[in-house]
């Protein structure tokens, strides 16, 4: 790898940070602390990020339900947690912390709202039970 | 025509209100909160991203998540909660006297109380007031707009998509329409800084390619049924668009990002003096306005970035509803001015007397590193190792640092390391 450019987001500084392999050891220019440091090794090494969308909900007082992933999951692997949540729809009621998905990218898909059950056509007081 | 009395009334269902209305509650005031929507939490409910509650409750939690721990102490705190009711207007009778005039479902209600806490957070700003001139088809979104339709309604606005301004909201919706399968075709900032946090800026843009354009403005909207371009060209330090720099940007949605304003208009009929680089109103470090037993807190006093600042000043203009109620009148010697100095664009509140603890909130003018953030009447000086617009200084003062001073007003500046 050459050398690659990021912006230190731990303070208010937001230190611009030079990051480069030198004789296989990262090495990292332009950091006011020792946390920037460990913020480019991180940032290089396995970036994470919370996902956050909504889901299809069948039945609700919204058509949607927000969730947000239990972990941050690894950069890379965001598209699969969109993915993967494009195409899932669930059944009112919605709790808050009910879990959508047990396992996308290593985490869980957490809902972060209520969506309460709204009776009419096709939709029964309470969820069908198979 | 109904009436009602209670010692306290909240306007504002938000997370400044919903503070307001709980901690009176929980003082001891009777409370009556007025919500216009049908629902409790303001906006926090359509913000599903986290860093919310970090400073308020010690969790980093979704706005959604926030919204609810606020909504579940309001119910458990007492405070009667009036929903799809609208103030009209607000009579002051007698000092202590006030009448808050509600449209509600079950018709006009009069709610008598003592003081009021005006909680009724702010309101986007309009492409007229960024002069954004041309067409208005179809396509054209406020942020805020953009975020309800998305995440309360399951709603994408627009496929290809241009943001107008890189604020914390601006930057959380750029992420927002990229992850849901839109593209982004730029934000377009006037300022030569980025407007949000850092952080939003690294995890909103750069994690999803989406070109920053800083100095540059979108100058015009073109389009007959629906938004099919916009005209951007380069600023010149003054802001104002450099002749020949102009290019198009073919998109078929914009978003306006351009930053909020309090809603004022209710305390403006009622004579409360406004600070004009706030938008809100003049306050004490109650956050009493300057009608006496009128209160301010939230985004309708100035606007917060982080939501923890907001629930906070709901919580002290409780403080001072209730002070207030007990005493008629906040109990209080006088009153000194805190005004703004160098690199220091507002500071809040306005007046302080010395005998309490009081919060102070202020934002730069523009980013400076290796800066003290300094009172000299009180001997304070603070280092800190970057200033930006973007993130409110938060000051706590104790009682004690009164004691040991002497002053007519306090001048709160950043001036340079030395």
């Amino acid at each position: 790898m050459g050398e690659v450019e990021l912006v230190c987001i731990v303070c208010p500084a937001s230190c611009t940070l030079r990051a480069r392999l030198v004789e296989g050891e990262l090495k990292v220019e332009g950091a006011g602390c020792a946390r920037g440091v460990e913020y480019a090794r991180r940032e290089l090494a396995n970036p994470v990020r919370h996902v956050m969308t909504v889901v299809k909900v069948r039945c609700g007082d919204l058509p949607v339900v927000s969730v947000i992933t239990s972990k941050p999951v690894p950069k890379s692997c965001i598209e699969n947690v969109v993915k993967a949540t494009a195409n899932l729809e669930v059944e009112a009621p919605v709790e808050l912390g009910q879990v959508l998905i047990e396992d996308v990218c290593g985490a869980a898909l957490i809902a972060t709202r209520k969506v309460k059950r709204a009776s009419g056509a096709g939709c029964p007081a309470s969820p069908t039970t198979l | 025509m109904r009436e009602r009395n209670c010692d306290t009334v909240v306007i504002g269902g938000g997370p400044a209100g919903m503070a307001a209305a709980a901690k009176s509650a929980e003082l001891g005031l009777s409370v009556v909160l007025i919500e216009n929507r049908d629902l409790l939490g303001g906006i926090p409910l359509q913000c599903i991203h986290p860093g919310f509650g970090l400073h308020y409750l010690g969790e980093d939690l979704t706005g959604t998540q926030f919204a609810y721990r606020l909504i579940d102490r309001v119910e458990r705190s007492g405070a009667e909660v009036m929903l799809k009711a609208h103030v009209h207007s607000i009579d002051v009778e007698a000092h202590d006297e006030k009448v808050v005039n509600v449209v509600a479902p079950e018709g006009v209600v009069k709610v008598r109380c003592k003081a009021v806490i005006y909680a009724a957070g702010a309101r986007e700003r309009t492409l007229f007031e960024i002069g954004v001139v041309g067409d208005r088809p179809a396509g054209i979104f406020t942020a805020g707009e953009a975020q309800l339709l998305m995440d309360l309604y399951g709603v994408l606005p627009g496929r290809e998509v241009v943001i107008l301004g890189s604020g914390d909201v601006g930057l959380i919706m750029a992420r927002r329409f990229a992850l849901e399968g839109a593209k982004v075709k730029a934000v377009v900032e006037i300022l030569p800084w980025p407007g949000g946090l850092m952080r939003n800026v690294v995890q909103c843009l750069k994690d999803f390619d989406i070109p920053l354009l800083l100095s540059h403005a979108v100058v015009k909207i073109v389009g007959k049924r629906r938004v099919e371009k916009v005209v951007v060209a380069k600023v010149g330090e003054d802001l104002r668009p450099l002749p020949g720099t102009e290019f198009d940007i073919p998109c078929d949605t914009v978003v306006i990002a351009a930053g909020l304003r309090p809603n004022v208009d209710l305390l403006e009929r009622m004579g409360a003096a406004i600070d004009p680089a706030t938008g809100g109103p003049v306050v004490n470090e109650l956050l009493e306005t300057t009608i006496p037993g009128v209160f301010a807190a939230g985004n309708a006093l100035v606007v917060n970035d982080l939501v923890d600042y907001a629930a906070e000043q709901g919580e002290r203009a409780a403080e001072g509803a209730k002070l207030f109620v007990e005493n008629s009148g906040l109990p209080t010697v006088g009153w000194k001015r805190v005004e703004p100095s160098r690199n220091v664009r507002f500071a809040v509140p306005h007046y302080i007397s010395g005998e309490r603890d009081v919060i102070v909130y202020a934002r730069v003018q523009k980013p400076e590193r290796n800066v003290m953030v300094q009172v000299p009447e009180l001997g304070l000086r603070r280092f800190a190792i970057a200033v930006r617009p973007a993130e409110m200084i938060r000051l706590e003062l104790s009682r004690s640092v009164f004691e040991r001073a002497e002053f007519e007003k306090l001048t709160l500046g950043v001036v340079p390391r030395g």
